[in-house]
């Protein structure tokens, strides 16, 4: 029993240096008699020295190549682990299988025990998967082709799903979860603004700076408010914005509903009777299309100020003129201002949609959440880019 | 070379009188650990025998998962000194320290299998990382270890998110059993298991600690077990240890809670 190998009091002493000592090692002692092998085994054969356990036993096979009787001696063995069990019992089953007779003798009854209880067999291995690897190809590109179009279809029925919630709230206003989209706003709006103002500011002084550049050659440096008014206000704020909460919020989006359908927290509220949309979808939403367009304006003033700060000491523009020519410039197509604006809700929802469905979509493991929210700020952006260009034809056409 | 004969010391299970001789494995003193302003336990001594099975109880959050995280370096402790196989686990060099990890297996009471790995690779990387072995006997021991434990082979290339909170509990014991460790830890092992299947695992417990001489820590709350398996048990309660020894001291113990605990109604159900 336990107590044969507790007792041994070398037993703990030589596991407990680094590294293992070679006194213990595993050993077979071979001696041929005719055709009789005779081994006789000592040391440890454990996990610890797993790599000369699997040699010895290697080398015992070999040398019982032609000997019709093979016997193992295991009376001098100190520890037996379920590795050294298998590995023995394997070299005898396969001593066995090459029509040779092979026994164990002397084991101590602990390790019969061991040795009966591990039983070496063979386990049937799966056969693995077959490779081709242009079909492979061929059917990926397939399957993500079927795939985007399903994303399309998926995402419609989605935002319907969320607007049969959003009436369903209207109707019954005690289901507005007040507190949970204020929690939203602060984390999508408040403390996103540092981030996408700075951006926007930067990215206001660098327009503002190549265009002066550019424009000084034609002596048309003054342009240059024109250039950093209309480009702001129609495309770079709500672009840079949408870019911006799309890698914040919509990947946090995806991260928290994936992990709670992870750990299903959403099947839980589903039992409770909850809708996962109404409850965990929703107020993401809400958030998502209030913030965005202030986060826009306010990313577009903060260009505006970069444009205006650049133009006024690279340009020698005056804050005066810069100010009396935005105005002119934009009074000149009022609709300017709203372009950028009107675009913004419509950005969040594709948004908040693309990081809901893909944080639904995640499963059991660790690694889809990964896969998700990569996913899901990827499509995010592509699907931001996309509904701009498609609102810029939509605006061309309609002369707005 | 002469046959050696030699003689075969009988099985037995370990009475108590075998206890002050034999070696501790895992030895606690003044052990203070808390979170916050709040303590879970104070001045705990708590000694683990080497071969023993020692089943550890107490009611639901008197700190036995804590007690657990803390000997395996989980959990901060405030003060006290835990020696496992006669080292203190603070004064060992990383390297020491790796190679006491390599001697302990631990089942936690959530599984914690890796999400993103099938049950064969998830008992495959203690090995992978501790283990200089063929691919070859790398498979099989984890199909064995998956055997042995009680699942079907074709559990083997499942996920985790995939199997049933039983067979959580079995692949995770094949994880913690990967490197044939001397000490493993199981924090609830039994349950959520069918008593059938519970029964199959204590026997499964017992065996290994007959044939590889494997000390076990068990925190349960199975009644069964703590019956037919476990040598000694131990009784948190007030984050102290107020009673520790084979059943037949804590049935006489005058505790109250230990009273409450093995001779309520499911205790006398477990002992008819
Ligand atoms: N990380 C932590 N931070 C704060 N408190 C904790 C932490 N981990 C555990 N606790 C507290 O420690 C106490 C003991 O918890 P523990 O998980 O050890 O209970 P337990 O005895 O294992 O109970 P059960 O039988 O239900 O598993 C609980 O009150 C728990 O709230
Ligand atoms: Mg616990």
């Amino acid at each position: 029993m336990a107590g044969a190998i507790a007792r041994d009091p070398n037993s703990f002493h030589k596991q407990a240096s680094l590294p293992v000592s070679n006194a213990y090692d595993p050993t077979a002692e071979l001696v041929r008699h005719g055709d009789e092998l005779k081994a006789t085994l000592s040391g440890q054969w454990t996990a610890a020295r797993s790599e000369a356990v699997e040699h010895e036993a290697a080398a015992l096979e070999d040398a019982a190549r032609g000997a019709h009787r093979v016997l193992i001696d295991l009376a001098r063995i100190e520890r037996l682990d379920t590795l050294g069990a298998w590995v023995l019992d394997r070299t005898r089953h396969e001593l066995g299988g090459r029509s040779q007779r092979a026994d164990f003798v002397g084991a101590k009854p602990e390790h019969r025990i061991l040795l009966d209880e591990i039983a070496y067999r063979g386990f049937q291995q799966l056969p693995p998967p077959r490779r081709s690897s242009i079909i492979d190809f061929l059917a990926q590109v397939g399957e993500s082709v079927v795939d985007a179009g399903k994303d399309v279809v998926r995402g419609t029925s989605f935002l319907g799903e969320v607007v049969v919630a959003l009436l369903r709230v209207i109707i019954d206003p005690r289901r507005f979860r007040v507190a949970s989209i204020v929690h939203h706003l602060e984390m999508v709006g408040f403390r996103g603004v540092p981030i996408i103002a700075l951006i926007s500011f930067l990215v206001g002084c660098i327009v503002a700076q190549q265009g002066i550049f550019q424009l000084q050659r034609f002596g048309a440096s003054t342009f240059v408010v024109n250039l950093v008014g209309i480009l702001t206000l129609r495309e770079l704020a709500v672009l840079l914005t949408s870019i911006m909460v799309a890698g914040r919020s919509g990947s946090a989006f995806t991260a928290e509903i994936g992990s709670m359908k992870m750990r299903e927290e959403v099947d839980a509220l589903r039992v409770m009777g909850l809708d996962p949309v109404e409850v965990l979808v929703l107020p993401r939403m809400i958030a998502i299309v209030v913030a965005l367009p202030l986060l826009t304006f306010i990313a577009a003033m903060a260009a505006l100020f970069g444009g205006g700060l650049v133009a006024w000491a690279y340009g020698g523009i005056t804050p005066e003129v810069y100010l009396s020519r935005l105005q002119q410039t934009i009074s000149q197509s009022p609709s300017t201002f709203m372009v950028g604006l009107i675009k913004a809700p419509f950005m969040a929802l594709v948004i908040g949609v693309i990081a809901s469905l893909e944080g639904l979509a995640v499963q059991g493991s660790a690694e889809s959440l990964g896969r998700q929210v990569t996913a899901s700020v990827v499509k995010a952006i592509f699907m931001v880019i996309v509904v701009d260009g498609l609102f810029a034809m939509f605006f061309a056409a309609i002369n707005y | 070379m002469a046959e050696t004969s030699h003689s075969a010391t009988p099985t037995r299970r370990p009475t108590p009188q075998d206890v002050n001789d034999r070696e501790v494995v895992i030895r606690v003193r003044g052990l203070e650990v808390g979170f916050g302003t709040k303590t879970i336990m104070k001045d705990l001594d708590l000694d683990v025998y080497r071969g023993e099975i020692l089943g550890f109880v107490g009611a639901s959050g008197t700190g036995k998962s804590v007690l657990t995280r803390a000997i395996l370096g989980l959990v901060p402790k405030r003060t006290g000194t835990i020696e496992v196989f006669g080292e203190d686990l603070d004064a060992l060099s990383p390297q020491s320290r790796k190679a006491i990890e390599q001697r302990w297996g631990v089942l936690f009471q959530q599984g914690a299998l890796f999400s993103s790995l099938t049950v064969k690779q998830n008992v495959q990387v203690p090995m992978r990382e501790y283990l200089s072995i063929s691919e070859r006997l790398l498979d099989e021991l984890a199909m064995l270890k998956i055997e042995m434990v009680g699942l079907k082979p074709d559990a083997a290339d499942k996920f985790p998110s995939d199997l049933s909170g039983g067979m959580i509990k079995r692949a995770s014991l094949a994880r913690a059993l990967a490197l044939d460790p001397e000490i493993v830890f199981l924090d609830e092992p039994t349950s959520g298991l069918d008593p059938i299947g519970a029964g199959e695992f204590d026997d499964l417990i017992s065996t290994l600690q007959q044939t590889l001489g494997l000390t076990v820590f068990m925190v349960t709350h199975d009644l069964d077990s703590l019956h037919s398996v476990c040598d000694r048990i131990a009784a948190l309660a007030e984050g102290k240890i107020i009673a520790s020894g084979p059943i037949d001291t804590m049935l006489a113990s005058n505790h109250p809670w230990l009273r409450a605990y093995f001779h309520g109604k499911r205790a006398r159900a477990a002992l008819a």
